[in-house]
This record gives C-alpha cells, sequence and structure tokens, in this order.
C-alpha cells in the first residue's frame, strides 16, 4: 500500500502528509457534520429528510385511501379520526398530503434534472467559448430573466394546457437562467486555470474539456443554487395548482388542494390551512438547507 | 471619458431593443403553441363555415408563419394588441383601465417592505450573529418560503371571518362605489379628495390586508439585502474611524454607515417592486381586487389569448424599464460614476 502512494505522491515518504484517495469522501462527510452543526441548516436536513420518508412510504403512514370519498363526513372539522379533518368530499385530508409529498418530489426532480444539464450545459459553453456564441447565449438567457417566472409559467402553460407535466416544463422552462448564468459565471474564472491550459495543451478537444473538467468543478456551486432553486419551484408549482393550471383534481397535489379549500375556507379552515403549511414547511426546508450549503462552500457570505 | 459614457448608454440601449425583440417573438411563439382555436375564439362554436373561413383569412392564418411573425411585430409595435375576448374592447384600454388597482396595491405593499425590511436588515446587521441577527434570517425565510396566496387567505380567515377587521373582497364596500369622483384611479387619494371619510376609511380596511401581505415578500428582500450592504459597510475603516473619533453608534450607524447604502437601496427597491407585480397576479385572485393580476388570470382561465400575451408582454416591459431605472438611478446617485 504505501509503495503506492509513494509513487503516486512523492512527498508521502518524505514525511509530508497529502491526502490522495480518502479527500473526496472525507470531505463529504466532515462538510455534512458541519452542516448539521447549524441548528438552522440541521432543521432543513431533518424536514427534507421527513419528506422523502413520507413519500416513499406514504401507504404506511396515511390512516386512510387519498380518493376515498365518504360523504356522510364531508367537511369534518380535524378529529382523532381524521388529523386534519377531511375535505369537501369526506376524504381524509392528512393522507392527502402524505400522498401529495409524491406529487413534490415528483414536480422538484424533473425540474431539477431538466435544468441542471441544460443550464450547465448553456453556461459552460457560454463561458468557455466567449464572442458570439457568449453573446447570443447571454441575450436569450436575460429575455428569459426579464419575465417574472410565474408569469412567464403561467403563459407557458396557458400554451401548453393545463395539466402537471405540462406545468413541470413551464417551470423549468422559467427555471434556467440562473443556473446558466451561475455556470457561466464559474467556467469564466476556470477558464484560465492551469489545469484548464494544461490539457489544452495536451491537445484535449474544447468537448473533452467542458465536460471533463469544467463542467465537474462546477457542479459543487451548481447544486447549491438547484437546492434553494427547489424552494422556489415548490412555490411557483403551488401557485400554477392554485390557479387551476397545475396538476389537475383529484391529484392530490397540495397547491390545487388549497385552490378546492378555497370554496369553504371561511367554514372550514383546515381544507385550506393544512396543505398550506405543508407548502411552506417544504419551502423552508430547502431554504435552509441552500443557506446552510452555501455558507459551507462559501464562508465570506456568514 | 464622456465618449466613453455615450458608448455606453448606446450599448445599453442595443440590448434593450434585443431584449424588447425577445419578449415579442417569445409571446408570439407561445402565441401560436396555444391549442386555442383563435378563429373559433372570436366566431364562436355556433359559425357556419364560410364565415370561419373569412375570419381565418382575415386574420391572416393562412399565410406563411415569417408572414404572420412581420405582421405580430408590426401590429405590437403601433400598439395594437387586438381585441380582449372577455370585455370586446381593445386589450390596451382594458390594461389601463385595471392598472390603477394594482399600481395602489402595489405602492402600499413596497411602503410596507421599505418601513420594515430595512430597519430589520439594519438591525441583524448591527446585532451580527446575536439572537436578534437569527431572528431576522428566520423570519426573512419564512418571507422567502411562504406560499403568498396561502398567507391571504389564512389573513382572510383569521382577520375577516373571525376578528372583522378587514374589509371584505375588493377595493371598497358596496356603499361607497361610485360615492365619490374618481381623479386618478387610486382609492385612498379619491376619496380622501372628495372629502368622503367614511369611504376613505373604507378603502383602507380592503387595502390594508391584501397590501401587508404581498409586502411580506418584499420585507423579506429587502431585509436580506440591506443586512448585506450594511455588513460590508461597517467593515470599512472609515467606519472605525468614526467610531474611534467618539461619534455615538447612532450617528456610526445612521449618519454614515447607512448613508452609504442609499443607492444601492434604491436599486434594490425597483427590483423589489416588479416583484411585486408578480405575487400581484395571486393576491389579486385570493382577494377578488380588480387590478392588472386579476386580469390575466381571468383571460387565462377563458383562454383569451389576446389578453393574456398582451399581459406577458407588459409585464415584461415593465420589468425591463424597472431594470433600466434601477441602472440609471444607480448611475445617477452614486458619487463615484461622476
Amino acid at each position: 500500500m504505501r509503495n503506492v502512494e509513494t509513487i503516486k505522491n512523492p512527498d508521502y515518504g518524505m514525511g509530508l502528509r497529502v491526502n490522495v484517495e480518502p479527500t473526496r469522501k472525507a470531505l463529504f462527510v466532515k462538510s455534512f457534520k458541519k452542516l448539521c452543526k447549524n441548528p438552522l441548516s440541521a432543521s432543513g436536513v431533518v424536514i427534507v429528510t421527513l419528506l422523502l420518508i413520507l413519500a416513499i412510504a406514504a401507504p404506511l403512514i396515511a390512516t386512510h385511501d387519498p380518493l376515498q370519498q365518504d360523504l356522510a363526513r364531508t367537511l369534518s372539522a380535524p378529529s382523532i379520526a381524521h388529523w386534519f379533518g377531511t375535505d369537501e368530499y369526506g376524504r381524509d385530508i392528512f393522507s392527502r398530503i402524505v400522498y401529495g409529498s409524491r406529487v413534490t418530489l415528483y414536480i422538484i426532480f424533473l425540474v431539477t434534472i431538466i435544468v441542471g444539464p441544460i443550464g450547465l450545459l448553456i453556461g459552460t459553453m457560454s463561458g468557455y467559448f466567449g464572442g458570439w456564441i457568449d453573446s447570443a447565449f447571454m441575450r436569450v438567457t436575460d429575455i428569459f430573466i426579464s419575465f417574472p417566472s410565474l408569469v412567464l409559467a403561467l403563459a407557458f402553460v396557458a400554451a401548453l394546457g393545463p395539466g402537471l407535466e405540462h406545468a413541470v416544463i413551464a417551470i423549468a422552462l422559467t427555471a434556467w437562467p440562473p443556473v446558466a448564468r451561475l455556470a457561466r459565471a464559474e467556467t469564466l474564472t476556470l477558464r484560465n486555470s492551469d489545469y484548464v491550459v494544461a490539457a489544452q495543451l495536451q491537445g484535449a478537444s474544447s468537448f473533452r474539456i467542458l465536460f471533463h473538467y469544467i463542467s465537474l468543478m462546477c457542479l459543487p456551486s451548481l447544486i447549491v443554487r438547484l437546492t434553494m432553486n427547489m424552494a422556489t419551484v415548490i412555490l411557483t408549482a403551488a401557485a400554477l395548482g392554485f390557479l387551476g393550471l397545475g396538476a389537475q383534481p383529484p391529484l392530490p397535489e397540495w397547491g390545487s388542494m388549497i385552490s378546492t379549500g378555497r370554496s369553504y375556507m371561511l367554514e372550514s379552515w383546515w381544507l385550506v390551512a393544512f396543505p398550506g403549511a405543508a407548502i411552506m414547511l417544504v419551502s423552508l426546508a430547502f431554504n435552509l438547507l441552500g443557506d446552510g450549503l452555501r455558507d459551507l462552500l462559501d464562508p465570506r457570505t456568514e | 471619458m464622456i465618449r466613453s459614457r455615450w458608448l455606453g448608454a448606446a450599448k445599453k440601449l442595443g440590448v434593450i431593443f434585443i431584449t424588447l425583440f425577445g419578449l415579442l417573438t417569445m409571446t408570439f411563439v407561445i402565441g401560436r403553441l396555444m391549442p386555442i382555436d383563435p378563429v373559433l375564439a372570436v366566431v364562436g362554436p355556433d359559425a357556419d363555415s364560410s364565415t370561419y373561413e373569412q375570419v381565418f383569412l382575415q386574420m391572416g392564418l393562412d399565410r406563411p408563419i415569417w408572414v404572420q411573425y412581420f405582421y405580430y411585430l408590426q401590429d405590437m409595435l403601433s400598439g395594437d394588441f387586438g381585441y380582449a375576448i372577455l370585455t370586446g374592447s381593445p386589450v390596451v384600454n382594458d390594461i389601463i383601465r385595471v392598472l390603477p388597482a394594482t399600481i395602489e396595491l402595489a405602492s402600499v405593499a413596497i411602503i410596507f417592505g421599505v418601513g420594515l425590511g430595512v430597519p430589520l436588515g439594519v438591525y441583524a446587521a448591527t446585532h451580527r450573529g446575536r439572537l436578534g441577527d437569527h431572528l431576522t434570517r428566520i423570519i426573512t425565510l419564512f418571507g422567502y418560503s411562504t406560499p403568498v396566496f396561502w398567507v391571504g387567505m389564512v389573513g382572510l380567515i383569521i382577520f375577516y371571518a373571525w376578528l372583522n377587521w378587514a374589509g371584505a373582497a375588493g377595493r371598497i364596500g358596496f356603499a361607497y362605489d361610485g360615492m365619490f369622483v374618481s381623479y386618478t384611479g387610486f382609492y385612498l387619494i379619491d376619496t380622501l379628495l372628495s372629502g368622503n371619510i367614511d369611504a376613505f376609511i373604507s378603502a383602507l380596511r380592503h387595502i390594508a390586508l391584501p397590501a401587508l401581505i404581498l409586502g411580506l415578500n418584499s420585507v423579506s428582500f429587502l431585509g436580506r439585502m440591506t443586512r448585506s450592504f450594511m455588513l460590508e459597510q461597517l467593515s470599512q475603516e472609515y467606519v472605525k474611524t468614526a467610531r474611534v473619533k467618539g461619534l455615538s453608534e447612532r450617528s456610526v450607524i445612521w449618519k454614515h454607515a447607512f448613508k452609504n447604502i442609499l443607492v444601492q437601496l434604491l436599486t434594490i427597491v425597483a427590483l423589489a417592486y416588479g416583484g411585486l407585480l408578480e405575487g400581484a397576479v395571486l393576491i389579486e385572485t385570493v382577494f377578488a381586487w380588480p387590478g392588472f393580476g386579476q386580469y390575466l388570470t381571468d383571460s387565462l382561465l377563458m383562454g383569451d389569448m389576446n389578453a393574456v400575451m398582451a399581459s406577458v408582454l407588459f409585464i415584461g416591459l415593465v420589468f425591463v424599464f424597472l431594470n433600466l431605472l434601477s441602472d440609471v438611478l444607480y448611475k445617477l446617485f452614486d458619487p463615484r460614476t461622476k
């Protein structure tokens, strides 16, 4: 073992300890511990974990079938049988919120895997090649940014027609510009770094440099950005659901639950209060997590 | 120096033109993507095929797409946004009619946002790392994370249904509708100018809740921004000098540090105002506030393409304008750019 280490890293034998292999894993564990030390970001981690558990184990946690109507018990107040009360069709609100976590995660997941690669590709290409490619991409980004995201998403959903998948596409179309800008800024600082220049001198193609060298280095800050984005994604999705343009009933999406509960809210507050609290809690958790991650990566902002 | 400044201004104008062009292109593309038949929306479902054909030709839908695009640009640039199906009047007139309600709402909201957010940010910065700072951080994070339409509804349940403090939906009580002269379109000002105090109180009771809730997001945004601006200033040498000189802490904070962040704050407030327009779409729906946001959502649900696209374009324009304004303000007031 020692010999291999010595060859890889000549300083090792000279008593200068430079860790090669364990760094990434050790760094991850260390960072995670540091993240959990801050009570705010730790609570973010806890809530997001709970959300994941809720979504995975929804059938075990839910007390009722989320779609099961019970017309004898419509609009009943929170009780032991129905923890969060029932809605206008007598469906159990607690169970609907539990199953709704799946819809929320589904939206976040889809938007993130669409937005991440698109933003990364446009941003890194823009930053690396510069010139007219940069100008063209950045002008398009500017145009998308000049619309408030909710209004743009509204317009796209109006064009595509209401529905969960369309809402996801619309949100993704509005969410990529900040990611692209960030990736571009990162690329600009990386472009002239020694290891990239070394790769260029070795004859690596632009493609190889972009995907093997620069993209990987952009990832940490990109992940922070995407985590903070998730809070916005949740709020936009809920707003679209509230306006009746997102997930369609009877799917238990939190925003559309608020939307249908609106007609009964003055007498039956629980129809509106609990789904909204769920949205707030999850969005808050992602904000806390993103905040914590940012402080971790960039201590200057604290 | 002067030449480079003109060059900068020309560049800025160029960027604005490209952005506007892009906005128009985008609304055109979105309009074509729509599954709604634009002819059917005009003639109605009962029209016979000859009428349909006639309108189809009249709207130029038989021409190639790039010709349609050209005509679209021409119409938009000459200010012709078409007729709204919902109201039957030109969309421009509709927007002008509903705009004062939204401006009034957003203005009260921004006053609240600045009035609470800025002191909160200054407080957090001067109490850095202490309990007050952490509390501010939690409060602003809540402001970022809560769905504004939900807070609106909870507010209605508590302050209208339970406590009966706030007025119901709409801008003013039914009894006062039309009881005062409309000078500006802003009810708070119009009722005062008409000398109708009861109507003014009614208008105030109606606007207070939606405006406060709409302003929550600005409180968070401005609070966080103020905090980081202030932290930057407080770490500077001149603050240390002022303290060493023996000035009171209050004078150091407000007369020295705060004075220096005013320019930055001004630009941020302009941006926050744009953010309020977005929130207004949701808040107006909750409170049945007859403004721009409600007009947009109503037209959306009715499939009124002309109205939707014009509204979206309008919001884009306002955003471009606010961005420009924030740039100009910065250049105008920042002594370093002189």
